[in-house]
């Protein structure tokens, strides 16, 4: 299934005049780079039927910092720290992105200790980030409170990030080669802590929001994402879940310690943005269950199989990695020569800059409030999407 | 045994001058025109006032509400708990920039704060507050209510259009088409009272409400109505969940989103304005005004009852409407603009004629509570 897609110059072309005076005429506004559903910056061209949305157009680019081509000057340690600076919300994510991909071209061998400490952060990350998602669809629904209570959560898992990291959003915790702490003496206890308040919390998220009628009438059947048309636009993550296609890699492809605990992929049904929406509040509730079930079983041993200072030798070829964000899939392709520091080419695959095109095929035929509410079910962040 | 209740009432609570602010006016005539001139002054600048205090009160009871439901403590810094953060803010919005857009329809878009605001400001002049304090009591008080209340949407309408901006036009179409829709429904629900009272004056109906409040004394028929009134109403002024025109993650701001300083906080005064309004004619037309709360037979609690003041009566009811209202926005997300329509003409409307009609057959059977006289 292929969508057509029109350039911007075509968009932008004024509209044909109205063919009499009852007829009403097209018009095209611009949802953004500044406006509050963009979430940062990026730009939406619209035409608009009176209420009714006939063409979006993303107009990504606003928050380009070239990162990619940043990486090609930097050693592999470096490339973890732009890696924060993609996807913010999965900070942990991309930094084991990168250091997945470099540890498996320099054939570094990693203990257990390290791959379970790394898969809790993760997840932690995870319900942090989805949390985050629910307050800000809230918001974007019109519910400010909703806001507010996700980010009251985030916060409480912010300190427990804090304490053993140091950092609250830009981590640069996951190293090639390990993490660049050790967990702290009473981390256990306070995540443990954290799991037992946080799942009455989700329950409270769904009676505040999920069993609300409004929000049902305005998520259950709009924007059905074919499944399809999602493999063959490529979307990962939650939103292609949620099309009923059960693609994790968590589950399909192993990694870090995910092998070891028992967790469900939840799936959707009808690919609308009810379902994109329940199955990031599932994914929540899956989340705490990995985390806890890791939790007893961090054997000892060192948290870094490789000094800091010890320069990564990859030799010469090309090398992919990808894992399991909380958007989606975020591959890393590197090139190396074999004698430099760094890659001499590195390029993300962004679970984002996929789902971002979805819009332009849900979107037409709906209202604008329906635009928002599709756009806010793929949960995007736009500094990945421009890198 | 009504009339003994009352007459304890009044000598309780003082016995009223049951003259309104303008028939004070209009008998200082006959003596001294200085007097009249003074009375209409007084008025004027009176309730100017009042709707200032009144909005300051209004917008910081809504902030404070609003960070107790949002797990936090809203203002705090400006005085004690905040109570001059309002100000603070008011003196702000004076010194900003009143920017005009560019290419906008200047005369209108200077206008139209002012006519949101003088629709309010209207409609405030016929509330009574208690059998003391009334300004104008107009024998069709429920028409003129609704009437003017729905001139404002005139001054978000000229808003939006004048504002050379796509997301403004929006929002105000979106409240153009809103306020019209639901005003049918509003107003089909005040009928209700209006056949039970059998007066359209505002005094007359708070008056009718002696041996009982008309949401629970009309056998089922008030509470539908009063129901209805709450959801109408609520739309009416642009309140979540009905607040599409304002929009804020669609349209940026809706109707307001151009402007700027003092004339913005205009259309926001109007707003908290429009709900006390919404609250002051629920609690007139259903809970009774400034009638204290009585029950037939129990001497002892009516007079306990009696002794609360009027006023104080009519700005409970009041402010609990209005927290109902605030409490509606911050726990309801956002409704869509033809669900909207959906839920006013499919549901809203045929639910306000049913009951309309079951209204008249009660009143013209006699039955409904304490029919009295």
């Amino acid at each position: 299934m292929a969508v057509k897609v029109k350039t911007l110059e075509e968009l932008l072309k004024p509209p044909a005049e109205a063919a009499s005076a009852l007829s009403t005429q097209e018009y095209y506004v611009n949802m953004g780079p500044q406006h509050p559903i963009s979430h940062g910056s990026l730009r939406f061209v619209v035409r608009l039927d009176g209420e009714t949305a006939k063409e979006v157009m993303p107009v990504p680019g606003y928050v380009h910092r070239g990162i990619e081509k940043m990486c090609e000057h930097l050693s592999y340690r470096q490339m973890v720290h732009l890696s924060d600076r993609m996807d913010y919300f999965s900070a942990l994510m991309g930094n084991w992105a990168v250091s997945k991909t470099v540890e498996h071209a320099a054939g570094i061998e990693l203990n257990d200790r390290i791959e379970i400490i790394r898969t809790i952060m993760a997840e932690l990350q995870r319900v942090q980030s989805h949390v985050l998602w629910w307050a800000v669809l809230g918001m974007d629904m019109g519910a400010a409170t909703a806001f507010l209570y996700g980010f009251r959560e985030r916060e409480i898992i912010g300190e427990i990030f804090e304490e053993t990291i140091g950092a609250r959003l830009t981590m640069n915790y996951i190293q090639p080669g390990g993490v660049m702490y050790d967990i702290q003496p009473g981390f256990v206890a306070k995540v443990k802590k954290l799991i037992s308040y946080l799942r009455p919390v989700i329950d409270e998220y769904d009676t505040l929001l999920s069993g609300n009628v409004i929000l049902q009438e305005r998520l259950r059947n709009v924007g059905v994402l074919d499944p399809k048309l999602a493999l063959s636009m490529g979307c990962t993550g939650p939103v292609l879940r949620a099309s009923g296609v059960p693609l994790d890699l968590r589950k399909v492809q192993p990694y870090g310690a995910y092998a070891k605990a028992d967790f469900n992929v939840a799936v959707g049904s009808k690919g609308d943005s009810w379902d994109r929406y329940y199955v990031r509040v599932q994914e929540m509730r899956e989340s705490l269950r990995i985390v806890e079930q890791l939790l007893d079983g961090i054997p000892e041993g060192p948290h870094m199989v490789m000094k800091p200072a010890v320069r990564i030798k990859v030799p010469e070829g090309m090398f992919y990695g990808q894992l399991e964000t909380s958007r989606g899939i975020l591959g890393l392709t590197l090139v190396s020569d074999g004698k430099g520091a760094g890659p001499i080419r590195a390029h993300f695959r962004s679970p984002n800059y996929n789902n971002l095109w979805v819009i332009s095929a849900l979107a037409p035929g709906w209202r604008v409030a329906d635009t928002i509410a599709i756009l806010s079910s793929l949960d995007l962040v736009i500094p990945e999407i421009d890198r | 045994m009504h009339e003994s209740v009352v007459t304890t009432w009044m000598m309780t609570a003082g016995a009223w001058q049951a003259k309104t602010w303008a028939e004070l006016a209009s008998d200082a005539l006959s003596q001294n025109i200085w007097l009249t001139v003074a009375y209409i002054a007084g008025g004027l600048i009176g309730s100017m006032t009042a709707v200032t205090i009144l909005g300051l009160a209004l917008i910081y009871a809504e902030r404070k509400i609003a960070g107790h439901f949002q797990c936090r403590l809203g203002p705090m810094r400006v005085g004690p708990h905040g109570i001059f953060q309002t100000l603070a803010d008011v003196v702000k919005l004076l010194m900003k920039e009143d920017i005009i857009p560019d290419r906008a329809d200047k005369a209108m878009h200077l206008l139209a704060p002012f006519l949101a605001m003088g629709a309010t400001m209207l409609v405030i002049a016929v509330i009574p507050y208690s059998p003391l304090l009334q300004l104008v009591d107009l024998n069709i008080g429920v028409l003129y209510v609704t009437a003017i209340s729905g001139f404002g949407v005139m001054g978000i309408l000229l808003g939006g259009w004048s504002s050379n901006n796509k997301w403004s036009l929006l929002g105000a179409m979106r409240s153009g088409a809103q306020i019209i829709s639901y005003e049918v429904s509003a107003t089909l629900a005040l009928m209700v009272v209006v056949l039970f009272a059998g007066t359209l004056s505002l005094r007359g109906i708070v008056e009718s409400q002696m041996d009982g409040w008309w949401i629970w004394r009309a056998h089922g028929v008030g509470i539908v109505a009063f129901i209805i009134y709450l959801i109408a109403s609520t739309a009416e002024i642009n309140r979540t969940p009905f607040d599409i025109p304002e929009g804020e993650s669609e349209l940026t701001g809706g109707f307001h989103t151009e402007y700027s300083g003092m004339r913005f906080s205009f259309f926001f005064l109007a707003e908290f304005l429009n709900m006390f309004v919404v609250g002051a004619m629920a609690a007139t037309l259903f809970l009774g005004g400034w009638m204290p709360f009585h029950l037939g037979g129990w001497e002892g609690f009516n007079n306990v009852m009696g002794l609360i003041p009027p006023i104080v009566w009519f700005y409970g009811k009041v402010f609990f409407i209005i927290f109902v209202i605030m409490w509606f926005r911050w726990t309801f997300p956002r409704l869509r603009v033809d669900q909207l329509m959906r839920l006013e003409w499919k549901v809203l409307l045929p639910i306000g004629f049913v009951n309309l009609l079951a209204a008249s057959v009660l009143v013209l059977t006699n039955l409904y509570f304490f029919p009295g006289n």
